[in-house]
């Protein structure tokens, strides 16, 4: 748990101080009561859902048994490991490369590429997904197994927002270090891969995390373009599922406990690096 | 380029040529990739919009600009137009003064912060499909927790999600508490950026808390607020996942008043396979986008000096 520094002091007076907490801890309460709420409905047996206590009078696991075993779960978390995981390892890749390249090198046409990168954030989705989508279609990409995956994925293979990121991060990084390396006869991408990445690792840590969650959680694009019910994405699947569920309230919030659930593993383990990058984002924003 | 003879090696390259070299080799990857996934979908779908294009069919005659006159009369596209720019304006002020407000509080806590602000993290996290169904049921009419909370204070219930006047802004309430968490570390990070000898000299000077604030903490958190500004307003301009979710059956919600623009291309194009028309709307959508960043971008950073 790191603090960051704080701007001004705590309150002095200890009434002050008291109130300080508590208004944090209420807002904190009142944040979480959705995911509190969400928990304790998925262990309600049906016919207590309706009735509006807080607690389960009989909890049960019925409800998670049922989306196990009506659903594709894990195969739905499988997919969408796969597709975040690749992609991820894609954008670590490439957009630390674009990322170095953009802030250590000088050559004709630096700043226009940067600002034509950047300049993608402003295309919405929506737009790009019509041209995608025909051209999956006339590929026929989406009906066997590796362009299945390679369709629902390839959008996030990189991201401006990684070189962004990147960029920020290698701009701060000595020039002497590369300089030494170079007049010890090392090859440009040794220096890169070996120099320059070891010491941005917590950047990379930042934007693995962000980019997998993003993967993990995208929507709109995997909806439209998965054709065959086996390679449905988590997402997708836990909404077609709640769709057609109607009313049964416990089964829906069991689903989408499922949902939370991995998420909340990997902020659990990576919370450091997550509220770092965006930390380091918004120092140099 | 210098001359040189054929088959003589590299080293006579000067080093800024060999600088552009290495540059383009390690940016031809990322360049390709722009190109092809971002830049050429563009302007693809510029071309189909003058297009009649339907997937299902064999042929796509050209149409010139019918899309667009089109869409000029389309009242439920205004009324989608309308819809997310009352998302925007309510939900992207609402986010920044709630993060700003609890950041500030957060900013002069001492005990506890890593863990406060984990938990107000997590809704970020959370899968937006898993969220919307969560926010379903909390404000269901008959059932759910918020009016039963209403009913024990002894106010009247309301209707929310299907409610045509609730819909929108329970809606846009999703979008905030699932933002929320984002915004107070970014804020938490700009006022920790700030030189704490400006409050000391400030407080010398015998100035009160609000004269801080507004001479001090607003000025020098200018460029965190307009990056929250331009990269906010751009998300809500492309408001999907949640208002399909929190009305799975109806996606426009009640009498079509949660119906985004992103939401009405979306049942263009894969709803009714009219692409064309779908892809003239999202051309629309780009423009607007566009204007909008720009303007703020033009508009809002200012260079503050001390």
């Amino acid at each position: 748990m790191t603090s960051l520094p704080t701007p001004r002091p705590a309150p002095r007076s200890p009434a002050l101080k008291v109130l300080l907490y508590v208004a944090l801890f209420a807002g904190a309460a009142l944040t979480l009561f959705p995911f509190a709420w969400m928990l304790l409905t998925s262990l309600k047996p049906f016919a207590e859902l309706f009735t509006l206590g807080f607690l389960p009078q009989a909890p049960t696991t019925d409800n998670y048994a049922q989306v196990l075993q009506k659903t594709e779960y894990v195969r739905w978390f499988l997919n969408s490991l796969l597709v975040a995981g690749l992609s991820t390892l894609s954008v670590l890749f490439f957009d630390s490369l674009a990322g170095y390249t953009l802030a250590k090198f000088d050559f004709p046409g630096k700043n226009l590429i940067f600002i034509l990168i950047l300049a993608t954030l402003m295309i919405p989705t929506e737009m790009l997904i019509l041209p995608w989508y025909v051209s999956v279609v006339h590929l026929h990409l989406s009906l066997n197994t590796p362009g299945a995956y390679l369709s629902i994925m390839f959008p996030g293979l990189m991201s401006a927002f990684g070189v962004f990121l990147m960029r920020q991060f290698f701009e701060s990084l000595p020039n002497d270090l590369l300089e030494a390396a170079r007049i010890d006869g090392m090859g440009e991408f040794a220096i890169f891969r070996r120099v320059a990445l070891p010491l941005v690792r917590p950047a990379l840590a930042s934007l693995a995390i962000f980019t997998f969650l993003g993967n993990y959680n995208s929507f709109l694009w995997p909806l439209v373009v998965i054709q065959k019910p086996e390679f449905r994405t988590l997402p997708v699947g836990v909404a077609l599922f709640s769709g057609e569920a109607g009313t049964q309230w416990g089964l829906i919030m069991a689903a989408s406990s499922l949902a939370v659930i991995p998420v909340l593993i990997v902020f659990a383990m990576f919370q450091k690096q997550i509220i770092e990058g965006i930390v380091l984002t918004g120092m140099k924003g | 380029m210098t001359t040189r003879a054929p088959g003589l090696p590299r080293r006579s390259l000067s080093i800024r040529q060999r600088q552009t070299l290495t540059a383009y080799t390690f940016l031809a990857v990322p360049l390709l990739f722009f190109l092809i996934v971002r830049f050429a979908p563009t302007i693809s779908a510029f071309r189909l919009s003058l297009f009649k294009y339907s997937i299902l069919k064999d042929t796509s005659p050209f149409i010139g600009l019918d899309n667009y006159t089109r869409l000029a009369q389309d009242e439920n596209f205004h009324k989608a137009l309308l819809n997310t720019a009352l998302y925007t304006v309510i939900g992207v002020p609402a986010q920044i003064v709630l993060g700003l407000a609890v950041a500030l509080l957060l900013g002069r806590a001492r005990l506890f912060q890593g863990l406060l602000r984990a938990l107000y993290f997590l809704p970020y996290i959370t899968p937006v499909v898993a969220a919307a169904w969560v926010w379903q049921w909390l404000f269901s009419p008959q059932f759910g927790p918020v009016n039963t909370l209403l009913i024990w204070l002894h106010l009247p219930p309301q209707n929310f999600l299907t409610s045509p006047s609730q819909a929108l802004p329970t809606t846009a309430a999703l979008v905030v508490w699932q933002n929320l968490g984002f915004q107070i570390v970014l804020f938490l990070a700009g006022l920790a950026a700030i030189p704490r000898s400006l409050y000391e000299a400030a407080e010398l000077d015998g100035a009160g808390g609000w004269r801080l604030f507004t001479g001090i903490t607003l000025p020098l958190l200018n460029p965190t607020i307009v990056f929250s500004i331009v990269t906010g307003t751009i998300a809500y301009l492309q408001l999907f996942t949640q208002i399909v979710n929190l009305n799975f059956t109806d996606q426009g919600g009640p009498l079509g008043s949660t119906l985004s623009v992103a939401v009405y291309i979306y049942q263009m194009a894969f709803g009714r396979y009219e692409m064309g028309y779908a892809a003239a709307l999202t051309v629309v959508l780009f423009v607007i986008i566009l204007i909008i960043t720009l303007f703020q971008l033009r508009f809002l950073t200012r260079r503050i000096e001390y």
